[in-house]
């Protein structure tokens, strides 16, 4: 009964392949996905318009692959902190954010993250994993607001285009007729900027894109963020450049806030000059301190002159209130750091 | 140079001069040079043009006649076993240099684990070792890639932590112990940590905690 394969995460051309190797005919195909991403079946056997051999023939090599949320937690402001199992006996989180007319949900793509950015909780965790396309989608599937989510955005544990395979494959399902139907405008991928997975992410999804950026000086941002050894945040303009994403596609600039490290005068003039021309939006987006961090967040204050700064500049920039803080769920502060084990035979 | 953007026309095809297993699942080959590079840089490489890159430190001196690349097998990676499998003569495809973990001060403290000691080869190997301290680690003996080359370039400022086995020259321990515990760790000096991201998450947060200001401390993280 073991180690059966999860047919949640599965594409229409996956699942197409599934019923072939069944021997069940192709139309089956479309009738699982409606199931799985329409309905949201949980089990097998509520797929009643399969025939009951067809049915018998899936369940034996084949499970749904939902998991329950294993653990719960709730902000006075209404945010939830969803904890999953994921394989391995790894965890990973999920956070709910109601607002008014928008309830999104901040998905996890990986466990834990490689890139570790000095000011994450993630990064501090380290790596443990990957997540399959079926493990991002069961946490939109498995929680209490399930029906109700408007958007979801890619800002949980890990690094998006890391992952892009799975990533993709994801957004896919999210965005098909066949799968859940969700317009790309409702979905936001934020990355630090590997360039050649963002080039990917560009060309193969609609969906909106966010982009780290926290510095614009490349001494700076270097410290703050290992990825600017190897793709500065630059390249990563430059590259975006190469192309046109209309009017619906949003570009957006994630930006946080350290107290006397990148809110002076002269990151205002930086982003100006590396934004410039540029249709996009920024996100001042407030810091709280995680554990034995050496960094500060600028204050409510600096922040609102800040965003002056640059709309003075012709810069629309929105100051993002943070969400969820009581239980640590606002982005860059999701972690399973407390569940994971060291490895004691390590190399340092 | 400029940041490889999968683009077909940024790989060039290279030839192969040669490939040794020099530990069981570890690989040096050597490529013919088709640029020059600062010592830190890294190439991004692919065994076809239309394929997903991967990224490799130079692990060569910017003398030596080739481009040099220290690699381990990952058993169900893309590209490292078919890379594992070359022989001299065939070809890879590889980008121009690039990247900005280079020109460490002199007196700066390089850190690595595992093939994480590959920019610091090519930075002891192109004369850049002088006043700068090395803590390698590793799990045997062994695996203190290159150690022939450092013993010689930085003498008693090579330090190889083994944290298995016990052996000549060896201090048997983490890295992170020293750290925690030493009082050459100074604030005013630099830090360049280069291998996989547990290792320089968990060594930046010992270094901040000795009071390093995390101005000082520059990561290059084999993600
Ligand atoms: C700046 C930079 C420099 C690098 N320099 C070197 C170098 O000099 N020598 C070297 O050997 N490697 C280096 N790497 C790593 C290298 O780019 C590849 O990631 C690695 O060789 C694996 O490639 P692959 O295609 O064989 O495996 P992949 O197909 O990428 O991976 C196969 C499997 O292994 C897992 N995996 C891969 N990497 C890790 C990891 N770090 N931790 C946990 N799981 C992992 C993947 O999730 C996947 O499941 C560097 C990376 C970066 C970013
Ligand atoms: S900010 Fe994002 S990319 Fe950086 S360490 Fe955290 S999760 Fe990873």
């Amino acid at each position: 009964m073991q180690n059966k394969e999860a047919l949640l995460g599965k594409t229409l051309d996956e699942l197409r392949e599934v019923v072939k190797g069944l021997g069940l005919p192709a139309f089956t195909a479309s009738q699982i996905a409606n199931w799985l991403y329409v309905k949201k079946v949980s089990s097998i056997e509520e797929m009643t318009n399969l025939s009951k051999k067809a049915r018998e023939g899936l369940a034996e090599n084949f499970e749904i692959g939902r998991t329950l949320p294993s653990k719960v937690q709730t902000s006075v402001d209404g945010t939830k902190k969803y904890l999953f199992a994921a394989h391995k006996g790894l965890f990973i989180e999920a956070a709910y954010i109601p607002e008014d007319d928008r309830k999104t949900l901040c998905v996890s793509s990986q466990v834990g993250c490689k890139m570790g950015c000095l000011f994450c909780m993630t990064g501090k965790q380290g790596f443990q994993g990957q997540l399959k396309a079926g493990e991002i989608i069961n946490q939109l599937l498995s929680i209490e607001e399930s029906d109700i989510l408007t958007n979801v955005v890619y800002m949980g544990m890990g690094e998006p285009m890391d992952n892009i395979e799975e990533v993709l494959k994801s957004l896919q399902i999210l965005t098909s007729d066949w799968g859940f139907g969700w317009s790309p405008r409702r979905i936001n991928v934020s990355t630090i900027g590997v360039i050649p997975a963002m080039r990917r992410f560009i060309e193969e999804s609609e969906a909106h894109l966010a982009i780290s950026m926290h510095s614009p000086f490349d001494q700076e941002r270097k410290k703050l963020m290992p990825i600017q050894q190897v793709y500065t945040i630059e390249k990563v303009v430059e590259a975006l450049r190469e192309y046109d994403f209309g009017r619906q596609r949003r570009i957006s600039f994630e930006y946080i806030m350290f107290e006397g490290i990148n809110d002076t005068v002269e990151h205002v003039k930086g982003i100006t000059k590396l934004l410039n021309g540029m249709r996009c939006r920024i996100n001042l987006i407030k810091f709280h301190p995680i554990p034995d961090s050496p960094l500060r967040g600028s204050s409510n204050d600096k922040m609102e002159w800040f965003s002056n700064q640059l709309s003075k500049k012709g810069l629309i920039s929105t100051i993002r209130r943070s969400r969820g803080e009581d239980i640590y769920a606002a982005c860059g502060l999701l972690s399973t750091k407390e569940l994971v084990k060291k490895d004691e035979d390590s190399d340092f | 140079m400029s940041e490889p953007v999968r683009r077909k026309k940024e790989l060039k095809p290279v030839r192969l001069i040669s490939n040794t297993e020099i530990k069981s699942g570890v690989f040096v080959i050597e490529l013919e040079k088709i640029h020059d590079f600062i010592p830190g840089q890294i190439v991004a490489v692919a065994m076809h043009p239309d394929d997903d890159l991967r990224l490799y430190s130079i692990a060569s001196g910017v003398d030596y006649p080739y481009l040099r690349i220290l690699f381990d097998r990952v058993p169900d990676g893309q590209l490292t076993p078919p890379m594992s499998e070359l022989r001299a003569g065939d070809t890879l495809y590889v980008t121009a240099p690039f990247g900005r973990f280079t020109k460490t001060p002199e007196n700066s403290w390089w850190i690595a684990t595992g093939t994480g000691i590959a920019p610091f080869i090519s930075m002891a190997e192109s004369g850049e070792a002088r006043g700068r301290t090395l803590l390698h680690g590793a799990r045997y003996s062994e695996r203190f890639y290159y150690q022939e080359l450092f013993k010689e370039k930085m003498g008693d400022r090579y330090l190889r932590f083994c944290t298995m086995e016990e052996g000549p020259g060896l201090i048997s321990g983490r890295i992170t112990t020293f750290i925690k515990e030493s009082d050459e760790i100074k604030p005013e000096n630099k830090y360049y940590l280069c291998g996989n991201a547990d290792m320089v998450v968990e060594v930046r947060q010992l270094l901040l905690t000795r009071g390093v200001p995390f101005d000082n401390i520059i990561a290059e993280i084999y993600f």
